[in-house]
């Protein structure tokens, strides 16, 4: 009882600050500098449509890079408390209505479609390769509910993950040679502002990011799925 | 200027419930619902932040400058980052507490007195 009533004076505390803090709240007139930089550097650096994809791929990549880097890590640690031997047990079979294994073989196909198209048109249209890489995962996630027993290979999954974070890294560094500087979108030609093919590197990028995304989420959850046969 | 009202205090309000969950909730699963809660109302108050009223998304139409027609897209990059931040702590929150459940065969904190003197 006490402790609910210390966890509800703190809870009073900040929403007392944070009705202030909306009190105290006026939006800007105008976009501040640093966005007033990228809303008009967008298209004479990068070429892209959708300014929150040029600075997350090109104005801050290598943030993105940190970031992929810590949901790598994620994977990495999730399969390391989970794993473990799971080879001689055999995987609990759950009920599964025809429903979702009938409509899992029409949608599956579907959704990693409508992932690729999402990362792939990242600099043109909202989405991008984090968006598209859980699209993919979902399709994984459809087919895990659809089969519990179902049990990916860890191998391809990795492989995915890897080769895509490699030729991530090689474009950076292309970007360094080739470019003005490490994952520069420059190392291909800009191209028409509008078409898909354009924004020089970026859509290659995203892509790649896609990938890798949709492979370590998908791990995650094979990892969490596999957990539930021991 | 309500629109942005509501959206920032929804995202307050959020906070505070996730919160609220987090710290009096006994069950870890309960405790990391609370946590992704809370998670959602900081990412909409972020949005929030950067939204500029009687302004568009930031994606350009055309090749013409548009930076008096367009929301703050800083804050936007911001929160896709943390979404994904967050997504990552809350797959390691449920792994660590599969553990916890194999280890010790329960998710209610106020049995997992190990480090309690």
């Amino acid at each position: 009882m006490t402790k609910r009533l210390i966890a509800l004076l703190l809870l009073l505390g900040l929403g007392t600050i944070f009705a202030d803090l909306i009190r105290g709240f006026t939006p800007d007139p105008a976009l501040n500098m640093s966005a007033q930089f990228y809303a008009a550097r967008t298209v004479v650096d990068t070429g892209a449509a959708n300014i929150v994809t040029a600075i997350i791929v090109t104005f801050r990549g290598l943030d993105t890079l940190g970031e992929v880097t810590v949901l790598f890590l994620t994977a990495a640690i999730v399969a390391l408390v989970l794993g473990g031997n799971v080879s001689g047990v055999k995987p609990r079979n759950w009920p599964v209505g025809e429903l979702l294994q009938t409509g899992t073989k029409l949608l599956v196909p579907l959704i990693v479609l409508f992932g690729a198209y999402v990362f792939i048109n990242g600099h043109l249209t909202p989405g991008g390769g984090f968006q598209g890489g859980a699209i993919l995962a979902s399709a994984v996630l459809l087919l895990l509910l659809a089969n519990p027993a179902r049990r990916f290979g860890h191998q391809l999954i990795s492989r995915v993950e890897a080769v895509s974070g490699l030729f991530y890294v090689g474009i950076g560094v292309l970007g360094l040679v080739l470019a003005g500087g490490f994952l520069d979108n420059r190392i291909l030609p800009l191209g028409e502002f509008g078409s898909i093919l354009s924004a020089g590197a970026i859509p290659l990028i995203y892509a790649l990011i896609g990938l890798k995304v949709g492979a370590e989420f998908s791990s995650i959850m094979a990892s969490l799925s596999e957990s539930e046969d021991k | 200027m309500t629109l942005l009202n509501l959206a920032m205090g929804t995202g307050f309000i959020l906070i505070l419930i996730g919160l609220f969950g987090a710290l009096t909730q006994r069950d870890i699963l309960r405790m990391i619902v609370g946590f992704t809660i809370a998670a959602t109302g900081t990412n909409l108050v972020l949005i929030a932040v950067g939204f500029l009223p009687n302004r568009t998304a930031p994606i350009l139409e055309s090749t013409a400058p548009m930076a008096d027609a367009i929301v703050d897209p800083v804050p936007q990059a911001l929160v896709l980052t943390a979404i994904v931040i967050g997504l990552g702590v809350t797959a390691l929150m449920l792994a660590f507490a599969y553990k916890i459940h194999a280890a010790k065969g329960t998710l209610d904190i106020s049995k997992l007195t190990d480090l309690k003197w």
